[in-house]
């Protein structure tokens, strides 16, 4: 049979365009009559329906260059005002600012946002639109190995006008797990594909058949065939990025976890714990070695490879459930997860390009390598490029953070939420708050000045005292609570004294509320020693309490709030419930306050 | 198989709506099922052929093993991927140097992980059974295995890149049969045991670990074990293939019957022979002692090849085909890389002159030689 591979599929699609519309599946069940001698009425359903998840997903890939228009990968827009989520490795290869290039032919400037350089994820803000074409976020837990996705993006850079490559697959593993491959950027939990990943698809999107976010194409097995595609690319699920999406926004540079434990598989098959850092949460917590680990947010726990998978998908700082055996006896704590890098090797960059040139018969080094396409080394220091003059006000460089801008922007929406409480700035006394132990049924006086905290119990039976300047101790005062009067003199000095205040204040991300309750933000600040991280509700922005840790790798003080009212013309909360190291230690119910005004 | 039968009733049920109460029903009475039809009608509708199409690649995936043996050497990946052909654990692989350890290591679908022994090997067939101590696990019927036409539509399944290695699903390919042909192909420098008839497919099925993977239909019909990785001889490409079962199929019940008598002595007969030794050009190299013993001729033969260009003993063998020569061994290796009608290039140093000269490459490549009478590598060159 002879093929005509320009004109005939065109007809028929064309003519199935048409009928597609008015045509019913009961129609179709009919069989064949609308295009027999074309092709099988089943095969151009499917087809119809593939050109519209391409022409609906199209719209939102981004094809992003080098500022000088060299190297360059792919990206995929998220909100109507510009974010887009790309590789790390495809911006840290093309520098803070960037050039986008959408499927409508338009070049628009983009900077850097945020960047999870563990993850393989960054965040950059395109300019000049307030109505960029989105892609949805779909949910990659509820994808099935076999169903068809679509991997968009620039392929050997091919598109010209920027219209995205696309490629097509199934889905040919969940859930895998590919190590670090030279640098100590790990892809856990990710999707396997057998559509094509070639360079130029890093950090373009995966859709699924229904056209959803579903991950950010990011690497490929390469072996001897060269660097192209051998049959298994690889994405970065969705679902991770969403933890980590409001970290990216607040131009973090975000960090993965760790529990502070070693764990392996003994021959039964169960996961124990084979080492503990004892100045982990886990370790207070309970956990110890030889405890069998059964859970892990909520997911059951088989294999390492399973644990290191789950473990991987969070950001550093959040709370978790985790559920051990130990002699048959299931117990579930609450675990902080700490850092995965010490701070100093997450400021600096790490080393460009670092798996790019392949080693002759080195297999691991190959495997798992980065489909990013090649680029020109990143100017250094005085050699970068000079960023476009509108848009350089939107990268402020500080040590920690991709782009510390965007942290102002986040600080600025976040302390919006406090402003609602009133004025607490003009006062320039001491606070009185006047209060009722609940469970002991105790009067309680907490009396709040900028040098000294006391805490009077019992009308004067008990008293404590914190000292809040540089040279005091950081005390547990009260003992046990973890340091109340230290916590509450944070609270004040947010309320009284401004952000400003603070030696470091910065959004931080947000966080799952006590380790399983709804997303809240998080606002962290330092004062001397003291770490804070002030708590506020995503919907109606109000702080809803705050974690005070006196030192590094001691439990905090955690104190939440619990209903509204108004104190001398200032709004506050009516029961502050205090817990340290997984105990309450009690609830104060606030009954008058003075706010030390002149 | 009986219980594929009831999978496929199940999933018939469901496209047509039936309630799941009556799967259930199904499921407990295989009797009433026996004289289902053989060819499930199109589903006409996405969804269910997706979730149809899922079901297939699970119950498949639950008869594909990851095996762990030798390797881990240089170039040498340490595992390979197998399928279950009965419920006592006789399982099908590759005949590969991951098997040349006492027991390998087989991974179930569900991470049981069990010490796998060889029952018998036919390195014609590139075919190898292993056993595990194992009962009632799911597998293929080998006499249900279908050989599909070219175009069909086929999914691969594979450890390839040992993505899995505990109770994680292997990976899953699509594709279309591309070709069925014969396999001329070639691994290195050598010819492959195996020169029958194989399933081209046009997705990239043939990885490191592939090997002993299954080819199946859409509907999850046996047809094809995944190939090593082989060039094509000819163009010197990557081959994506699989060996159909119906050219395994005797060899393999033969083997877990115990009737079996192989073609080739599995531990005799080696994987494959090189295609051209120095002897054929008519040059003998000096003996290769050291790790870099420099290509020196050592004598020529009269009225060979290399009489004909005028290459003369103690000549130092520098670039073969613009490659540098650097050892006796390299030289072998490059001589073993050629096709037949190719031109060779040589150029040698004599007295400090480099002398450029051009032979052509025999017509025909050596025939694979039993290990018995291979010439040992320092004594083909008398």
């Amino acid at each position: 049979m002879t093929w005509h591979p320009t004109s005939r599929p065109e007809i028929s699609r064309r003519r199935w365009l048409q009928t597609a519309t008015v045509a019913s599946l009961t129609t179709l069940l009919k069989g064949g009559s609308t295009a027999r001698g074309a092709a099988d009425p089943d095969v151009l359903a499917e087809q119809a329906a593939r050109v519209a998840v391409v022409q609906k997903c199209a719209p939102s890939v981004v094809a992003i260059f080098g500022p000088g228009g060299g190297g360059g990968g792919s990206g995929v827009l998220i909100t109507p005002d510009g974010f887009a989520l790309t590789n790390f490795h495809v911006t840290s290869g093309a520098g803070d600012f960037m050039k986008c290039g959408l499927n409508n032919g338009e070049l628009y400037d983009a900077v850097i946002v945020g960047i999870d350089p563990t993850g393989d994820v960054a965040l950059i803000k395109l300019f000049g639109r307030e109505d960029f074409p989105v892609a949805t976020l779909g949910d990659s837990d509820q994808l099935a190995v076999g169903e068809t996705c679509y991997a968009m993006g620039n392929p050997f850079l091919l598109a010209t006008d920027f219209s995205p490559t696309v490629t097509y697959g199934i889905i040919s593993g969940l859930h895998r797990y590919q190590g670090p491959a030279g640098t100590f950027l790990e892809y856990t939990d990710c999707i396997q594909v057998d559509a094509s990943i070639n360079p130029g698809n890093s950090g373009g999107p995966l859709f699924s058949a229904a056209g959803d976010l579903v991950g950010i194409n990011g690497r490929g097995s390469f072996e001897k065939r060269g660097r192209v595609n051998s049959g298994a690319g690889y994405a970065i699920s969705i679902n991770q990025i969403k933890h980590f999406l409001d970290h990216l926004r607040g131009g973090l540079i975000v960090d993965h976890a760790t529990l502070g434990a070693a764990v392996a598989t003994k021959d039964d098959g169960s996961m124990v714990v084979t080492n503990i850092l004892d100045s982990s949460e886990a370790f207070r917590r309970g956990l110890r070695v030889d405890d069998e680990i059964a859970s892990f947010a909520g997911r059951p726990i088989r294999s390492v490879n399973q644990f290191k998978n789950i473990l991987g998908i969070y950001p550093k700082g959040w709370k978790l459930p985790l559920v051990y055996r130990r002699e048959g006896r299931k117990q579930e704590i609450f675990v902080r997860l700490r850092g995965l890098h010490r701070q100093s090797e997450m400021t600096l960059q790490p080393p460009e390009r670092p798996a790019e040139e392949p080693k002759p018969g080195d297999k691991d080094q190959d495997k798992g390598r980065k489909p990013g396409a090649p680029k020109p080394p990143r100017p250094a220091g005085r050699g970068k490029p000079k960023p476009p003059e509108q848009y350089a006000k939107f990268l402020v460089e500080k040590p920690g953070f991709a782009n510390f801008h965007f942290n102002q922007l986040e600080q600025e929406r976040v302390l919006r939420g406090l402003a609602a409480w009133g004025d607490f700035k003009t006062p320039t006394g001491a606070w009185k708050l006047t209060a009722h132990a609940v469970a002991a049924d105790l009067p309680a006086v907490f009396t709040l000045a900028d040098e000294l905290c006391g805490l009077i119990l019992a009308d004067g039976q008990q008293a404590f005292a914190q000292e809040t300047n540089a040279e005091a101790k950081q005390g547990d005062e009260p003992p046990a609570t973890g340091g109340l009067l230290l916590a509450l003199h944070q609270l004040r000095w947010l309320l009284a004294k401004g952000p400003q205040a603070f030696s470091e204040l910065y959004y931080a991300g947000s966080e799952p509320l006590d380790g399983n309750g709804p997303l809240v933000d998080v606002l962290a600040t330092e004062r001397f020693t003291a770490r804070t991280r002030f708590l506020f509700d995503k919907q109606t922005g109000e702080l809803i309490g705050f974690d005070t840790e006196r030192d590094e790798d001691v439990d905090p003080c955690e104190v939440r709030f619990e209903g509204i009212a108004e104190f001398q013309g200032r709004k506050f909360p009516k029961l502050l419930i205090v817990r340290h190291a997984d105990r309450e230690y009690g609830r104060f119910e606030l009954r008058a306050a003075n706010w030390g005004d002149a | 198989m009986p219980s594929d039968r009831l999978w496929d009733a199940c999933v018939r049920a469901a496209i047509w709506g039936l309630s799941l109460v009556l799967m259930c029903l199904v499921a407990v009475a295989p009797a009433q099922q026996s004289n289902a039809p053989e060819e499930v009608t199109p589903s006409p509708a996405e969804a269910p052929a997706q979730s149809r199409q899922q079901r297939v690649i699970e119950q498949v995936s639950r008869r594909v093993v990851k095996i762990f043996g030798a390797g881990r050497l240089k170039n040498l990946y340490a595992y390979s991927s197998g399928f279950l052909v009965s419920p006592q654990g006789h399982l099908v692989t590759i005949w590969s140097h991951v098997l040349d350890e006492q027991e390998v290591t087989v991974v179930l679908h569900d991470g049981r992980r069990f010490a796998g022994r060889i029952v018998g090997a036919e390195p014609q067939l590139d075919l190898a059974v292993l056993k595990i101590d194992a009962e009632d696990l799911p597998c293929f019927e080998l006499d249900e295995a279908v050989t599909p036409p070219v175009g069909a539509r086929v999914l691969s399944f594979s450890n390839m890149f040992k993505v899995a290695t505990g109770d994680e699903p292997v990976s899953v390919l699509h594709g279309v049969i591309s070709a069925r042909t014969r396999l001329t192909a070639r691994r290195g420098v050598f010819d492959s045991a195996y020169n029958g008839p194989v399933l081209v497919v046009d997705a990239i099925t043939n990885n490191p670990g592939s090997g002993g993977g299954v080819l199946t239909t859409r509907d999850g019909q046996l047809a094809g074990m995944v190939g090593k990785e082989l060039r094509n001889a000819q163009s010197n490409t990557w081959m994506n293939y699989a060996i159909p079962i119906a050219e395994l199929k005797t060899a393999i019940q033969d083997i877990i019957s115990g009737t079996f008598t192989p073609k080739s002595n599995p531990l005799e007969a080696p994987l494959s022979s090189p295609r051209f030794l120095p002897i054929d050009f008519g040059l003998v190299l000096v003996p290769d002692v050291i790790q870099r013993t420099p290509a020196f001729i050592d004598a020529v033969l009269p009225d060979s090849r290399a009489a004909d260009v005028q290459l003369k003993a103690n000549d130092l063998v520098l670039f073969v085909n613009d490659q540098l020569i650097q050892s006796v061994r390299m030289l072998r290796e490059e001589l073993a890389r050629l096709e037949p009608g190719d031109t060779l290039k040589l150029v040698v140093r004599r007295e400090n002159i480099l002398i450029p000269v051009e032979l052509t490459v025999p017509e025909t490549a050596r025939k694979p030689r039993k290990r018995g009478t291979e010439p040992e590598a320092s004594s083909d060159d008398p």
